[in-house]
């Protein structure tokens, strides 16, 4: 597949292919394009409308009930939007330190996603360019980890965290969350480095360039699509991460989102609309993102494992 | 890879050197490799996590083999990996088919398939216990009698409740690595089989599924060893119960440690996560016949 197209971008890839799928089929099949598709498939439409339903159910249910009070919530329909909306759960939910929740999701995210970004390429670089025994063994290590549940080894990660002296303490959060995402992280970017044509390496050798720059000047531009996967996924493994703020960290000065909601619904267990509205604020800055970059963010993802 | 010349070949021989893969490895050494021996060794140890670490021989091993709950645990972990993995994969490669289609309406779908992705589990856990809630939630509300069960009181359900929202939130990340592996097939194929006069459901079995060999053995491989580290969920969810009904191993490992102060035991079930996900990872890289990376390279 990758041979045929010189540049490893997946987007442009994709498109690519399914415009030369649209010629092929010439006009008249407009819209039974893709594989197989020469009658309406209803059964498949049916299918596709079904699970649509499986997924917004809940996700309409969480906001229509966050916009209501409790009174409206104990006697109304749940299904029904609310007869007088009412934006007082939020209000608790940012009155009661949301905004330093997501600062300090904020913070841990990019102090794990940045620096595990920058460590993974220059290791796929130097795996996919290099040579030698040493990365071939490194290569393995980071294979292993992958096939390794690596949630087993929190006990001695709480250990080790706990004599550096770093129990509940935002880097707490960071150092164990670099470390995790750097498997998979190298895996998808030596896959995509590995498709950067030789030749193109070859003649900025003979320009005199060296390793260092052509990691920095060829191979980061070349995968630039795999870069921003790795740190899409990065993130939201981060962002949404729960076990590691509930074992490494304890004062609401340190707390996370995802381990705010979880307090929070144990404080405000009997106010369901409020717990509701902080699961939707939780939500909101990653809907934004995805609103707004889904394109990027869908088939980085989709090329990224599917290679 | 490609031929070149014989000067430019003896210059590319060098290659950059490993010390730029030495930052990744100092840090995956340092927290995932080291701990992983860690947990081993913790696991012949007494520690309450606050005082001294004593070592105290297989004391931890006895304790954790001897008890029904590990046993509980394990078997729970199987019905949740096997059912999980029975609902999710189908479902993901159908939708993965579906959504990699270029009907416009389809790939509006899709984008709404893709929302619980952007959910902790944290988050999605918290919205089904309000869901699902036998007083207050979707069931009552609606004067649907047979929604307003106690959907995660009662240990008979509960385990299948759990499968329900696992695929909920995991099945969009599945159907995604599908859709981008059947968009990876080439298009020629299904007009070669058009010709040929088969039907989509012929085209579905004699090609797609086949070249999505690779696809199948990743998705189903993240599924499964994906199924181990089930535990913010469930522990949100149902925290275990009822009873110890869905009381996975990791969340038994964790509540054995930092709940029941025993870490040395908890040690122990760690050691036993490890070596499933190890044995599990392996038997499916087999099952795919050859050495996936290796083959990918050669088609590349």
């Amino acid at each position: 597949m990758a041979s045929t197209t010189q540049i490893p971008a997946p987007p442009a890839r994709r498109t690519a292919l399914s415009n030369k799928q649209g010629h092929k089929h010439g006009p008249r099949a407009k819209g039974t394009k893709g594989p197989g598709r020469f009658r309406p498939n209803y059964l498949g439409g049916l299918g596709g409308w079904l699970w649509l339903a499986v997924i917004i159910v809940p996700i309409y249910y969480v906001v229509v009930t966050s916009l209501k009070n409790q009174a409206g919530f104990f006697t109304s329909n749940p299904m029904l939007p609310p007869s007088e909306p009412t934006l007082d759960n939020y209000k608790l939910v940012l009155d009661n330190d949301f905004a330093m929740y997501f600062f300090n999701s904020l913070m841990v995210t990019v102090g794990s996603v940045v620096p595990a970004l920058l460590v993974s390429f220059m290791a796929a670089y130097a795996i996919v360019r290099g040579k030698g025994r040493f990365l071939t063994l490194t290569n393995n290590t980071f294979l292993l980890g992958l096939a390794i549940p690596l949630h087993a080894t929190i006990i001695p990660i709480y250990w080790m965290i706990t004599k550096a002296h770093l129990y509940d303490t935002l880097l707490a959060l960071i150092l164990p969350s670099i470390a995790f995402a750097i498997p998979i992280s190298v895996l998808i970017l030596s896959n995509f480095m590995r498709d950067v044509p030789n030749e193109l390496f070859e003649s900025m050798r003979l320009d005199g360039c060296s390793d260092w720059a052509m990691m920095w000047r060829l191979a980061l531009p070349m995968t630039r699509p795999a870069v921003v996967t790795v740190g899409i996924y990065n993130a939201l493994g981060v962002w949404n991460g729960f076990l590691f703020p509930l074992i490494l960290t304890q004062s609401p000065s340190t707390r996370v989102l995802p381990l705010s909601l979880w307090t929070f619904q144990g404080e405000f267990s009997v106010n369901i609309p409020a717990v509701l509205a902080s699961v939707v604020l939780a939500t909101l800055p990653l809907l934004v993102i995805y609103v707004v970059a889904r394109r990027q963010l869908l088939s980085g993802l989709t090329a990224g494992f599917s290679k | 890879m490609s031929i070149s010349t014989g000067s430019s070949r003896r210059v590319l021989e060098k290659g950059p050197s490993g010390w730029l893969a030495a930052p990744a490895l100092v840090f995956f050494l340092l927290f995932a490799i080291i701990p992983l021996f860690g947990v081993l060794f913790l696991s012949f140890t007494k520690w309450d996590g606050l005082g001294e670490i004593k070592l105290d021989g297989l004391s931890s091993w006895t304790t954790v083999l001897t008890d029904p709950v590990t046993g509980n645990a394990l078997w729970v972990t199987a019905k949740i990996m096997f059912f999980s993995f029975i609902v999710q994969a189908p479902i993901s490669l159908l939708l993965g088919v579906f959504t990699s289609a270029s009907q416009k309406y389809r790939a509006a779908l899709a984008v709404l398939y893709f929302v619980p992705l952007l959910l902790s589990s944290a988050a999605v856990a918290i919205a089904y216990k309000a869901l699902l809630d036998p007083n207050f939630g979707l069931g009552p509300g609606l004067g649907l009698p047979f929604l307003a069960q106690d959907w995660l009181g009662n240990s008979d359900l509960v385990l299948f409740v759990v499968v329900f929202v696992i695929a909920w939130q995991f099945v969009p990340f599945h159907t995604l690595i599908y859709q981008g592996g059947v968009r990876q097939i080439p298009a020629s194929l299904y007009e070669a089989a058009q010709i040929d006069g088969a039907g989509r459901v012929q085209q579905f079995f004699a090609i797609t599924l086949p070249q999505l060999k690779y696809t199948i053995i990743t998705s189903s491989t993240l599924m499964v060893v994906g199924s181990l580290a089930y535990f913010d969920l469930v522990f949100v969810l149902t925290g275990g119960g009822p009873g110890y009904s869905t009381r996975l191993l990791p969340l038994h490992m964790y509540l054995t440690g930092f709940k029941a102060n025993d870490m040395g035991a908890a040690s122990a079930l760690g050691v036993i996560l490890v070596v499933i996900g190890l044995a599990l990872a392996l038997i499916l890289q087999r099952l795919g016949g050859k050495n996936r990376n290796a083959s990918q390279l050669e088609g590349a």
